[in-house]
């Protein structure tokens, strides 16, 4: 089918982004448009103005500060899948960016877009829970600063309020001694994630867990960490035994299923790939020169 | 609601100027508008990769993208493909050779697809798991993929990887 009537909108700033999210009734904005425009092409979303941020600079690029590293909320997946910078400073996001979309999505996809539609097989939610991303979203009161783990509020919900605009993403650096790896199963390779994990391992000086942090995605409206498990790797060495246990813990996730992907599949996929995650993250920490 | 939009744009070295509704997609606007009907629509939502052309040399789904959004930008579709001989681009001739297509349904949009890889890989040498990646956002109802796949070896692959048989 063909979008419904809107009235079309192209700001060239921030501000003025800001003015018409707050100011006009019944708007959406539009990010990379892979997820909005096959909405309004289905007639299941019928804005009367479309705010379109594809032509507002100050929203793209990739700059370091610190021992953080923030992304503009419209930077193209693929901007972050080319970035030299990412990659060393952030592997878990590169590992990610592979899984996402298509070639042809991921040119003008981006980042924000990805993470405020929060759709729950979408790959780049489940990296920024377990990177314990930041989130600045700006609005008619100035900006505010969101933690990641409180940005989804229900299903293809986010926190965001009226006239609020996400703007930016920030993730921490990669320490010394620290992998990640983030898996996926799904029936074609690009697809969305009938379950996917993304993992974080940090070694101390003497070879054991100083941190880890795990993220599954697909499995519930959004992203959900093992806080537990992660808790109870701390101290110990890697070991098969270590990872079998935040394994269970993970196989015990309450999962949505489908008639395609019944709850009980989903949840062994929640174990497996759990377990591998963390072997190949801890795996890269321990060959990491990356000091 | 009416909401026309001036704009003007390159498509296969032609600039055009025109009034567009602004809930025209990009590939309606091709087709109607331009006539140019060799971007196919089989979706329109996303999923099927027919509808691909590049904007500003990058491959995008023209379904998913507002006329008015390509607006100062350079388009490229399959019409704008041929050498101004008429000789096929090489991408067009593999799939020929190797059966890469049945129906053709699909072809505009692989084509695009495999157009802009070998772009970003000049002087590289791409292997079978590379192509097949890229192609994920194709979908080919006819072929089984392993023609297109054979085309983008032949066109792309290292010279050991070129299947020879047709
Ligand atoms: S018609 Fe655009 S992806 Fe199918
Ligand atoms: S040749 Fe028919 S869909 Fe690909």
């Amino acid at each position: 089918m063909k979008a419904p009537p809107f009235k079309y909108h192209a700001p060239r700033a921030l501000a003025e982004a800001l003015d018409m999210t707050a100011g006009l009734d019944n708007a959406r904005a539009l990010a990379g448009g892979q997820s909005l425009m096959p909405l309004l092409n289905l007639r299941m979303a019928a804005p009367d103005h479309l705010i379109d941020l594809g032509n507002i600079a100050e929203l793209r690029g990739v700059f370091e500060d610190g021992a953080r590293f923030h992304i503009g909320a419209m930077t193209t997946q693929r901007d972050i899948e080319k970035s030299a910078p990412i990659a060393g400073l952030c592997p878990l996001l590169a590992q990610a960016i592979h899984h996402v979309g298509h070639q042809q999505t991921r040119n003008r996809g981006t980042i924000g877009g990805s993470l405020c539609h929060s759709d729950p097989g979408a790959e780049l939610p489940v990296a920024a829970m377990a990177l314990d991303a930041e989130l600045v979203v700006a609005g008619p009161r100035g900006e505010r600063a969101v933690a990641f783990r409180d940005f989804p509020s229900g299903y293809l919900s986010v926190s965001l309020e009226p006239g609020e605009l996400l703007t930016r993403v920030s993730f921490p650096k990669a320490g010394p001694r620290e992998g990640s790896a983030f898996l996926e199963f799904n029936l074609r390779p690009a697809d969305f994630a009938v379950v996917s994990v993304a993992a974080r391992v940090a070694l101390d000086e003497a070879g054991h867990i100083a941190h880890a942090s795990i993220a599954v995605g697909g499995v519930q409206a959004a992203p959900i960490r093992l806080l537990e498990a992660e808790n109870a790797l701390r101290g110990h060495a890697p070991s098969r035994e270590a990872f079998e246990a935040a394994a269970r813990a993970a196989a015990e996730i309450d999962c949505d299923g489908d008639d395609v992907h019944p709850a009980d599949f989903r949840s062994e996929l929640c174990g497996v790939l759990t377990r591998r995650a963390l072997t190949q993250a801890a795996t890269r920490a321990a060959g990491s020169r990356h000091v | 609601m009416s909401d026309p939009r001036e704009i003007a744009l390159v498509v296969n070295d032609v600039r055009h100027a025109r009034v567009v509704e602004s809930r025209v997609n990009l590939a309606d606007f091709l087709r109607h508008e331009l006539g140019l009907f060799g971007t196919h629509v089989g979706c329109e939502h996303g999923v099927c990769g027919a509808c691909t052309v590049l904007v500003d040399g990058a491959s995008v789904r023209s379904c998913l993208m507002l006329a008015v959004q390509a607006g100062g930008k350079n388009v490229e579709t399959i019409e704008g493909v041929a050498a101004a001989d008429g000789a096929s681009h090489p991408v067009q001739a593999a799939l020929a050779k190797h059966h890469g297509l049945q129906c053709g349904y699909c072809t505009p949009g692989v084509v695009m697809t495999l157009i802009e890889l070998g772009r970003e890989n000049i002087g590289k040498p791409l292997g079978e798991a590379e192509i097949r990646h890229a192609l994920s956002g194709n979908l080919c109802r006819c072929t089984g993929y392993q023609g297109i796949v054979d085309a983008g070896l032949d066109v792309f692959g290292a010279p050991a990887d070129k299947g020879s048989e047709t």
